[in-house]
């Protein structure tokens, strides 16, 4: 019984409940103080983490090694990029409550529960955490009915795979008898002699966390929930859930059910492939740029399941470092995209970016930047994503998966591409409110990480090396 | 005199289950119905962990029950008031009604 190695989580849910009640007794203010408090928290936590010890606590119950601080950290960076980015959003909306980045403190203590789950019930309580915390961050601007569907189509949606994933979990322990990580890889250790009834719970628990990272075919919920969440929560979203829920697959399905390999590959190969072709061919029609970040997401979650697939340690290398990638990328997309207001109200359409370079040019630099990144440009971070990815595929000898994703990132590249277009050679549209400083610092931190990512690419690697080999001890 | 077996309470959960799915698919009238299918969900669920506690002779199926119980009750608090702030913006909480957004 080990209660320190679980320090950071418990450090972080008492602040949550300390601003909580900072947040009732302040009368005025409260939100920007809770909001700097909140990200404070998620500083302690990441220092926490950072020099936290390794093993496992609670009976078995939690694991804290190298590959949850991993995941962790890159959980709690994505998420305080996401509550600066919330300050200005909520505030010229309307929306500023100090509830909002108390309930995204709770959600991440949710994901590093998740990422740390070494039993089936630790599992199941940190996603419900994060899952109920993320329909109430949906919901949030409440009187705002695209909001409040998004909120209730969530919900709906959610509600279900936790009910699957639920149904998949009590049907691996009837048919093993242990919900703990490693007693159910020692039963499971020949292939062979595994009860079905253990397999058909171990896809009920896949169809349950591919909702989660929204794979194809259960995105349905992604487009309408990215376009009618507020700004501020999508941008949240489209980082630390993905990359908690990611790990979270990893860590299932490469180690209780690491020696079933064989019986889940093949669905996670399909898996991925229906996600790249669907992000990439859906996206093109798209005007609503939330939607079309909403389509790239299932699209870049498609590529990571691809080094997912192969299931060996370079493979999930491969995927840590895209998810690094890919949350720096994503989150300075949505700090453009949350510059985007004209006379005081957000706009969200692609057609509004037409001629940004004139107005605006460093705003419309920015932006190229990160589309060219997600479009696997090289020398930019998501050309390097891609790259461990696809080259631990072709490695693996899993030459359709590779072929279909270098095709659909090709497609995909149409309509990143298509967006530089409308900024740099479409007839002006009316100029850009001023942005906020705290809008331009995210964009410009990413902005920076995205194009200097090839000079220091070795400390982020060696560091996902290190993660990937602990799932694999 | 027939005696219950794990095999009887695995099927009515099964059942369970599938009547909470086509709960949610099939139902064109009212969100509160779809609530309620996530309910037989989760229960069907419980039922399921609780035989196989009994049938293995493990008391953390039991412990697992007991939890799901738990979050039941908060995700239907929240699902509620989701709900109910649907309400408010939108006057009518009929299924057909909620299409904003395509898709």
């Amino acid at each position: 019984m080990n209660w320190t190695l679980a320090l950071p989580e418990i450090v972080l849910a008492v602040i949550g409940l300390a601003i909580l009640i900072i947040g009732v007794l302040l009368k005025r203010d409260a939100v920007t103080t809770c909001t700097m408090l909140t990200i404070g928290g998620f500083v302690v936590a990441f220092m926490l983490v950072l020099n936290g010890g390794q093993g496992t606590g609670f009976n078995g119950q939690f694991i804290a090694d190298g590959f949850s601080s991993y995941s962790k950290l890159l959980i709690l960076a994505g998420a305080s990029l996401a509550a600066i980015l919330s300050i200005d959003f909520n505030h010229k909306q309307g929306i500023e409550r100090f509830e909002f980045p108390v309930v995204m403190l709770l959600a991440v203590v949710g994901m590093m529960v998740m990422v740390s789950a070494s039993n089936l019930m630790t599992l199941y309580l940190g996603l419900e955490l994060q899952s109920l915390s993320l329909y109430v961050l949906a919901a949030f601007a409440r009187d705002d009915l695209r909001s409040s569907e998004a909120g209730l189509k969530y919900f709906v949606l959610g509600g279900l795979a936790s009910g699957l994933l639920l149904y998949g979990i009590s049907l691996v322990y009837g048919f093993s008898g242990t919900m703990d990580f490693a007693k159910l890889a020692s039963v499971l250790t020949n292939p062979l002699s595994a009860s079905p009834g253990v397999i058909v719970g171990m896809v009920f628990v896949l169809v349950g966390l591919a909702f989660k990272v929204s794979a194809v075919p259960f995105h349905m919920w992604t487009p309408d929930v990215y376009e009618g969440a507020p700004t501020s929560v999508t941008v949240f979203f489209a980082t630390a859930p993905k990359v908690a829920a990611m790990s979270l697959l990893m860590r299932v399905m490469c180690g209780p059910f690491g020696h079933l390999l064989a019986a889940w590959q093949s669905l996670i190969v399909i898996v991925s492939i229906a996600s790249m072709v669907l992000g990439a061919f859906a996206a093109i029609g798209q005007s609503n740029i939330k939607r079309l970040m909403a389509y790239s997401s299932i699209a870049n979650m498609g590529y990571a399941l691809a080094g997912l697939a192969i299931g060996n340690a370079d493979g999930v290398r491969g995927v840590l470092v895209y998810m690094t990638i890919y949350v720096f990328v994503a989150a300075g997309t949505f700090a453009c995209i949350i510059a985007m207001r004209r006379q005081g109200r957000a706009v969200e359409q692609i057609s509004d970016l037409a001629g940004l370079s004139t107005h605006d040019p460093l705003l419309a630099g920015l932006l190229s930047i990160f589309m060219f990144s997600m479009a696997g440009i090289p020398l930019l971070a998501g050309f390097f994503g891609k790259l461990y990815v696809f080259l631990a595929v072709v490695n693996a000898g899993l030459w359709t998966l590779a072929i279909v994703g270098v095709l659909s990132s090709v497609v995909g590249a149409y309509y990143y591409i298509r967006i530089i277009k409308v900024m740099y050679f479409d007839a002006p549209s009316p100029a850009f409110d001023a942005r906020a400083p705290s809008l331009s610092f995210v964009a410009a931190v990413t902005g920076l990480f995205t194009l200097l990512f090839f000079v220091f690419p070795a400390p982020v690697v060696d560091a996902a090396n290190v993660a990937a080999q602990a799932i694999f001890k | 005199m027939m005696t219950v077996g794990l095999g009887h309470y695995l099927v009515v959960s099964a059942i369970l289950l599938v009547l909470g799915i086509f709960g949610i698919f099939l139902n064109r009238k009212n969100v509160i119905v779809i609530l309620m299918a996530i309910e037989l969900i989760l229960l069907a669920v419980n039922l399921n962990l609780v035989a196989f506690s009994a049938a293995l002779g493990d008391l953390s199926g039991q412990v697992m029950a007991m939890l799901v119980l738990t979050v039941a009750a908060a995700e239907a608090a929240i699902g509620l008031a989701i709900v109910v702030v649907y309400f408010r913006n939108r006057g009518s909480i009929q299924v057909e009604d909620v299409n904003l957004m395509k898709g």
